[in-house]
């Protein structure tokens, strides 16, 4: 049981990726992309994580009572940000390809060749 | 002095806040002389610190937190020469392209700069920074910067695509990156890279140390454009506006392999310092494949910027070879190639965009003879291709022959012969293209080359009056090949830097002056080599390159068995080599999984 | 490549992928038990050196607050990024100038809503700025802040959008302000650092009292720096909501117009 954590952090790099790659609509292929992101925060918070240990806000914790590790937190906050950005970035890219392309289907892309 | 680090890294960011925040209603020329004041005084602290770490290198902890008993709490800037020079390149290139781009975008306010004064604060922090969780920060809001920068002409659909795929690919990297941080953090409980280097050494090598080895080089590769990583670039470059491309090919890519002899060098030269031989063969097969598959690519494009997005491909390769070679020596040629290189290829874009001002177009036959009227942009287009040749002075000759020097001392005799082979490959399509678009050379209309639909009539990035090229813009691309030029002249220049790349290459030194504050000591000049044979060589390649333009210039005049047997022997090759680029964002991505699963069995079978 | 041929060629990758990710994940400590040295020695020392009890915001804002500048930054270029790349094109810009002259702006309405969502909607509007407000304030001592805060107060734009017309949010949050508060919050941030070295200490230094740790007023920039990054989340998200609403009018309007 104590590998789960991990293995599903690798599962769900894993279907980010293949969702990317057989994707079939531009929105579809962003909300991979996020999956694929959320792969790296549960890998994070399941390394800080340890068993039986609250969360790091110091109210009402006994002194020496087993805290988790704040900075996987700390990191997994920063890298939500930059998870809604870049897919805001990227929705943003999609509409306009659509409107220049009038598809939203990679397939259907091909102006960059050779 | 030492408060010059935060300044570096903030006063860019601060000035884009500023010019944000900049009433709509200032002229366009305010919000230009603002962006190129605040990226030049950028440049003037970067240089200022600069000529202050190679006296003596520096560290910056900000918000007080010194590291106690060998472990950081904060975060630190670490100023040592290599970081500072990259560094001052960006700022010098962002405000070349500032000053460049006066006469660009004349509908769109402040937005532009206000990206690229981000880009340029990035950039330093990616640079200077000595933690690991920040390396991924910065890389990511560089990126941020650079996919919107990519996809600014939103009129044009292939701009889009380009940065589209950019994006995605680019994203999946830093991913890769930031699950190999997370693993790493996982093993040593730290983030500051001289701790994790110390905490790191001496470890057995197991799955751990090589999966985030992996995850990291394959991220970093994205980034860098390394095959099979590579295909967003030349999607991007061929689409994105002039002063972006300027950016893109001068500095981002090898920021990429910066990044690469950052993390080996303070982190993991302790783990896997002992299979030195086998990881240097590996980079090293790995920048000759990249070289060899981007010099192959150039020949056959007619569109300039495409062109050159893919000679950039072609270099990046062989900057990884010097990286991969891991000597203080290569590494000192690597840094003098890769900036000189940079500046050359950042001119030549330039030029295509002139080209693009007046002409409306960088199709090579499209444009034919076209380019008559602007001689002086076809000499410096011209003599961009010579100095990619390496053509002495200028400084690619200097770091092309270091490079391949020290690779025959370790073992690679044929990565002379090969750089050689591969600039004379990725300069002759330029002289070429030059030659046909600037004087008209070679056959015209009756010229019997495959139609494509590349290199069509483009959106024009400028709406003034296209009669005339403002001074500005030839200006600042001569300024490039001059600097590029001028650090070919200084007679020491690699004497002066392989003390430089020493210091990079020395994890304890590093520690030392990170963890403990002891400042590095000076390490003596090395006796200056000869550069003789490198200048010769650089001779014989330029010509070479020539020859070779000539021929791709008049080829229907060559017998027909010998173009036949060309086409026979080349023409499955380019054909295969090609169709590989489909401008398919989900192909991309198979092969960037591919290239994680080849350079993970690699390093499983060498290392493990 | 076909699609057969590029789902093949990816499995093949992922198969090696798969396997260096798990052979990698093996050397981790058990789940559950890790004991890494940056994070315990937070645990010790950080209440008593920043007085902030939620120990995330002390990380993020103080020990590694340089990164998280470099965070609000990455924000920052993305809002600035939607809007270079969503910007009205020249022939867009014509025809909407033409359709707003005819139509003063009544054609840029949102569907029509039922009036049920409409008065839910204006009842949560002032609960939500409140509550964003509050999860804004207590960043320091409890979960939240600046970060998450600033989304709850951009959501209340939404509302505004919800239940009444999509005028009715540019006229809340127009893009002259929107602009202004990006700015400001970024600015915001680097100011706070330029406050340690006016101080005469290094960049980002924490040199405002640090109060009576568990209280409101307590833990010295930390509040500062959530509230400016509240600023800029707020400011952004709503810009970046509104450009997405204005491109789906947009399309609307082409589909029925």
């Amino acid at each position: 049981m104590s590998y789960l954590p991990f293995a599903v952090a690798a599962w769900l790099f894993a279907v980010g990726l293949y969702g990317i790659v057989t994707s079939r609509h531009l929105i579809h292929l962003v909300i991979c992309l996020s999956v694929l992101q959320s792969s790296t925060y549960v890998l994070l918070l399941a390394i800080g994580y340890r068993t039986g240990a609250s969360a790091p806000i110091f109210v009402e914790i006994p002194p020496g009572a087993p805290v988790v590790d704040p900075v996987v937190q700390a990191l997994t906050l920063t890298n939500s940000v930059v998870a809604a950005t870049v897919s805001a970035l990227l929705l943003a890219l999609a509409v306009q390809v659509h409107k220049k392309a009038g598809t939203f289907d990679p397939d259907e892309l091909d102006i960059l060749h050779g | 002095m030492r408060v010059l680090l935060p300044l570096s890294v903030a006063v860019p960011l601060v000035a884009a806040a500023l010019l944000l925040a900049a009433p709509q209603s200032w002229v366009r020329r305010g919000f230009d002389a603002f962006a190129v004041a605040a990226a030049g005084s950028v440049m003037v602290i970067c240089s200022v610190l600069l000529a202050g770490s190679t006296r003596e290198p520096m560290v910056y902890w900000f918000g007080g937190w010194l590291p106690e008993g060998g472990v950081a709490l904060g975060l630190v800037l670490v100023a040592e020469p290599i970081a500072l020079a990259l560094a001052t390149l960006a700022a010098f290139l962002v405000t070349a392209s500032l000053v460049y781009s006066w006469h660009f975008f004349d509908t769109t306010g402040n937005l532009f700069h206000v990206l690229m004064l981000v880009f340029l604060g990035a950039m330093i922090g990616f640079c200077l920074t000595g933690d690991f969780f920040s390396l991924f920060v910065f890389f990511e809001l560089m990126s941020v910067a650079a996919f919107s920068l990519a996809g600014y002409k939103v009129e044009e659909e292939g701009s889009l695509q380009g940065a589209l795929n950019f994006a995605v690919i680019n994203s999946i990297g830093a991913f890769l990156v930031l699950s190999g941080i997370a693993l790493v953090y996982g093993r040593t409980g730290a983030l500051n890279l001289a701790q994790i280097g110390e905490s790191l050494a001496g470890a057995p090598v197991d799955g751990l140390v090589i999966t985030a080895f992996v995850f990291l080089i394959a991220g970093y590769f994205v980034k860098a454009a390394v095959v099979p990583f590579h295909f967003w670039l030349p999607d991007t470059y061929a689409a994105a506006p002039t002063p972006v491309c300027v950016l893109f090919a001068g500095i981002f890519n090898v920021l990429g392999l910066y990044a690469i002899a950052r993390t080996y060098w303070t982190m993991f030269d302790g783990v896997l310092g002992a299979e030195l031989v086998n990881l240097r063969t590996i980079m090293v097969g790995a920048g000759a494949v990249t070289a060899i598959l981007g010099a192959l690519m150039c020949w056959p494009q007619r569109h300039i910027k495409r062109l050159l997005g893919f000679s950039t491909v072609s270099h990046v390769g062989m900057f990884l070879i010097g990286l991969g070679l891991f000597s203080p020596v290569a590494f000192a040629g690597t840094i003098v190639y890769l900036m000189t290189d940079g500046l050359v290829r950042g001119s030549l874009f330039l030029c295509a965009g002139i080209l693009l001002h007046r002409l409306r177009s960088v199709d090579e036959l499209g444009c034919d003879g076209l380019g008559r009227s602007i001689p002086f942009t076809g000499i410096l287009f011209l003599l961009g291709g010579l100095g990619l040749a390496g053509l002495p002075p200028f400084g690619t000759f200097v770091g092309r022959a270091l490079i391949g020097e020290e690779a025959a001392r370790l073992g690679f005799p044929w990565v002379t012969y090969l750089m050689v082979a591969v600039s004379v490959l990725t300069a002759a399509p330029v002289l070429r293209a030059g030659a046909r678009v600037f004087w008209g050379f070679g056959p015209g209309a009756d010229y019997n080359h495959r139609s494509e639909a590349e290199g069509d009539e483009e959106e024009p990035e400028t709406t003034e009056a296209h009669e005339t090229t403002p001074p500005l813009m030839w200006v600042t691309a001569a300024a490039l090949l001059g600097v590029s030029l001028v650090a070919g002249l200084v007679p020491d220049l690699p004497v002066r830097l392989v003390p430089a790349a020493e210091l990079f290459l020395d994890r304890g030194a590093y520690a030392d002056l990170v963890l403990r504050g002891v400042t590095p000591h000076k390490l003596p000049l090395p006796p200056g080599a000869p550069l003789l044979e490198g200048a010769v060589t650089g001779v014989i390649a330029a010509l070479a390159a020539v020859v070779a333009a000539a021929i791709g210039l008049w080829h229907a005049k060559l017998p027909a068995s010998i173009r036949d047997s060309i086409t026979r022997s080349l023409g499955p090759a380019f054909g295969g080599v090609r169709a590989l680029h489909s401008g398919h964002v989900g192909d991309y991505v198979a092969w960037l999984t591919v290239g994680v699963a080849v350079l993970g069995g690699l390093l499983a079978a060498t290392l493990g | 490549m076909s699609f057969n041929s590029r789902r093949n060629l990816f499995f093949l990758g992922m198969l090696g992928f798969g396997v260096l990710y798990l052979w990698g994940l093996k050397g981790l400590p058990d789940f559950g038990r890790y004991e890494g040295v940056y994070g315990i020695t937070l645990n010790k020392v950080a209440v008593a050196q920043t007085h902030a009890t939620n120990l995330v915001a002390a990380v993020t804002f103080d020990y590694r607050g340089f990164d998280t500048l470099g965070e609000e930054f990455i924000l920052f270029a993305a809002v600035v990024g939607v809007a270079i790349l969503l910007r009205a094109q020249r022939d867009e810009a014509a025809t909407a100038d033409e359709e707003a002259e005819e139509s003063k702006d009544e054609s840029r309405s949102a569907p029509h809503t039922s009036d049920a969502v409409r008065v839910l909607g204006l009842a949560l509007i002032g609960p939500t700025v409140l509550f964003g407000l509050y999860v804004v304030a207590h960043g320091h001592l409890t979960p939240g802040g600046g970060f998450s805060g600033g989304v709850v107060l951009a959501t209340a734009a939404l509302l505004v959008y919800l239940t009444g017309e999509y005028v009715a949010l540019r006229r809340v949050s127009p893009e002259s302000l929107t602009e202004l508060a990006e700015s400001v919050g970024a600015g915001g941030y680097a100011a706070v650092g330029f406050l340690g070295l006016l101080a005469g200490q290094a960049f980002l230094t924490n040199v405002l009292p640090l109060g009576t740790t568990g209280q409101l007023n307590s833990s010295g920039t930390i509040l500062l720096i959530n509230l400016a990054v509240s600023v800029e989340v707020a400011g952004g998200f709503s810009l970046i909501l509104a450009e997405f609403l204005e491109q789906t009018l947009l399309v609307r309007e082409r589909k029925h117009g």
